[in-house]
């Protein structure tokens, strides 16, 4: 399988490179999905674009899953496209919920701008020097991140009873 | 002069305001701002079972609906390790190349009423109609089709349907040349676009653009070619590539892309056979044919679970992507074993290829930003999501 061979080869690159830049590797459906400590997530990226084995040189994705309420809590996938070489990649790094930061991917792939701002305007992860971390989405004075688990789907805005709804358009 | 564009600007497309810093008719500065039309359908998605969510689908992109339940149903149907009939897979591909068609002519028509041929949007919503009037027979639904489904298609194409479409595939070609008649020699379009919103490949690359704003610009990434679904390896067509990059040359290429689309059309119609399936087997994940459902016990109660508890995926994770007009759209779902996704996210290109907006327009006119937001073809439902 194709997809295989390309596991091979990434985690092999990777491994030999520094042999704590990978925690885990998961392999489901044919999607390889390699987990990175915290603090390497950036040195492997650069890895991953600038390797010559490797080329991943599109950022296609980046996205957050909130596993609440298992620890650590947050998930961030990056997903990785080599267009030489015609295969993906998902990077994935652990977040608990008492520190939800990381190091940011701009410096790598600039397209992970806007990326980042939506994982921190929706779920509240914060990524280290991202050149502009404001909400993308949601209005400027939200409070609270709407994609966490903890928030609830109908929002925190008071549904109105049959008491205000009759009295709100009496003087 | 710091300048706000939009958000209710007719050339934006929808709600997109852009805060626009000018030095005499120079832009210096832009800053898009979005999120007007955010109607939070991710978390909506965690709210519904796996088959509800296809309804959703369809309003992020609302050119590109089909394209939209294809991307999300490939993401599950991966989850749960689906094989789907190849009838189903052509009738897939026929479907979203003619979504592809009518996309492209939403934009061709917009852009170019933008930069001031108004006869243009005449001609393209007229040809549009007509590939809606294709989805309305099929689907029942000329937008919103929630056609593809789960395992396959919401039902199977009716009688009639290959004259339907014959008949488009004869009148398309023609139309595609009167277009490019009113457009591709004439002066005052030339002016607009030619040598306008320029970007090199490697900016392209590294800002994570795709679709025809990166094929523009030299690169062939094709999600069709490069990683191809939905058996599109077993197609014939060219990925149209430009090295220019200009407004121009993106322009070119949607139209030389519209051409491959028709090949692919009339590819698939003489794979589609008269029968067959139009959606795969599996218990307790697709419904049951009506006639089992009523002389068999099993499928009765298979009926009565999916449609009121749904299934539950394996846990895990999938990312699947498809090229849609716009570029890759990527569809990301996980899930943790029960009947409902624990987070489904989309990859939407309009919003990452909006991120390159200020590199194509800063030290530019103004009278260019027009012609850029045009040309990088975004859809605010896909952007705000």
């Amino acid at each position: 399988m194709a997809e295989n061979s390309n596991t091979n080869v990434v985690v092999e690159r990777l491994r030999s490179w520094s042999p704590n830049a990978i925690s885990e590797v998961i392999e489901f459906r044919g999607e390889t999905t390699i987990v990175v400590p915290r603090n390497a997530l950036r040195d492997v990226a650069e890895r991953c674009r600038g390797d010559k084995e490797l080329q991943f040189n599109l950022l296609s994705d980046a996205t957050c899953v909130d596993r609440y309420p298992l620890e650590p809590r947050f998930e961030v996938n990056y997903h990785l496209v080599s267009i030489p070489r015609r295969a993906r990649l998902r990077l994935q790094v652990r977040l608990s919920s008492d520190d939800p930061t990381v190091d940011s991917l701009v410096p790598v792939w600039p397209g992970a701008n806007w990326l980042e701002r939506e994982i921190f305007d929706l779920m509240g992860i914060r990524f280290n020097e991202h050149p502009d971390l404001r909400r993308i989405l949601m209005p400027e004075d939200w409070e609270g991140y709407p994609l966490r688990k903890d928030y609830p789907v109908e929002g925190y805005r008071d549904i109105p009873t049959s008491a205000t709804r009759y009295t709100r358009n009496r003087p | 002069m710091v300048l706000n564009m939009g958000p209710q600007h007719p050339s934006t497309h929808g709600v997109l305001r852009i805060l626009l810093e000018l030095d005499g008719e120079n832009v210096v500065k832009a800053v898009p701002d979005m999120g007007y039309l955010h109607t939070g359908i991710e978390k909506s998605c965690e709210d519904k079972t796996y088959s509800q969510a296809i309804t959703l689908t369809d309003r992020i992109d609302y050119l590109n609906p089909l394209g939209n339940n294809l991307a999300y149903c490939l993401a599950v149907e991966k989850l749960l390790g689906l094989e789907i009939p190849k009838r189903a897979q052509y009738i897939r591909v026929m479907m979203v190349e003619l979504q592809r068609i009518s996309s492209h002519l939403v934009w061709l028509g917009t852009h170019a009423i933008d930069l001031g041929a108004m006869s243009v949007f005449l001609y393209c919503f007229r040809e549009r109609e007509e590939i809606l009037k294709i989805f309305e027979f099929v689907a029942g639904q000329r937008m919103m089709t929630s056609y593809i489904r789960i395992g396959g298609l919401a039902l199977d194409l009716p009688a009639g349907w290959r004259q339907r479409v014959e008949k488009f595939l004869k009148m398309m070609p023609g139309r595609i040349d009167e277009y490019e008649e009113l457009l591709t020699g004439n002066r005052i379009w030339i002016g607009r676009t030619k040598d306008v919103g320029y970007i090199s490949a490697e900016d392209a690359v590294a800002l994570s653009m795709t679709g025809p704003t990166l094929r523009a610009a030299g690169l062939a990434y094709d999600n069709r070619r490069v990683f191809p679904y939905s058996s599109y390896e077993e197609f014939e067509f060219d990925v149209p590539t430009r090295t220019d990059s200009d407004c121009f040359a993106r322009y070119m290429l949607r139209i030389a892309e519209m051409r491959e689309s028709l090949k692919i059309i009339r590819q698939a119609m003489s794979k589609i056979t008269a029968d067959g399936p139009f959606r795969t087997e599996a218990a307790g994940i697709i419904p049951p044919d009506r006639e089992k459902m009523k002389t068999e016990m099993e499928a009765l109660i298979y009926h009565f679970k999916i449609f009121t508890e749904g299934f539950s995926p394996p846990p895990g994770e999938a990312f699947a992507t498809i090229e849609s007009p716009r570029g890759e759209l990527g569809v990301f779902v996980a899930s943790d074993g029960s009947p409902k996704p624990l987070r489904v996210h989309f990859r939407g290109p309009s919003f990452i290829n909006l991120q390159a907006l200020p590199k194509l327009i800063e030290g530019k006119l103004i009278a260019d930003v027009v012609a850029c937001i045009g040309t990088i073809d975004i859809v605010l439902g896909e952007v705000d999501r």
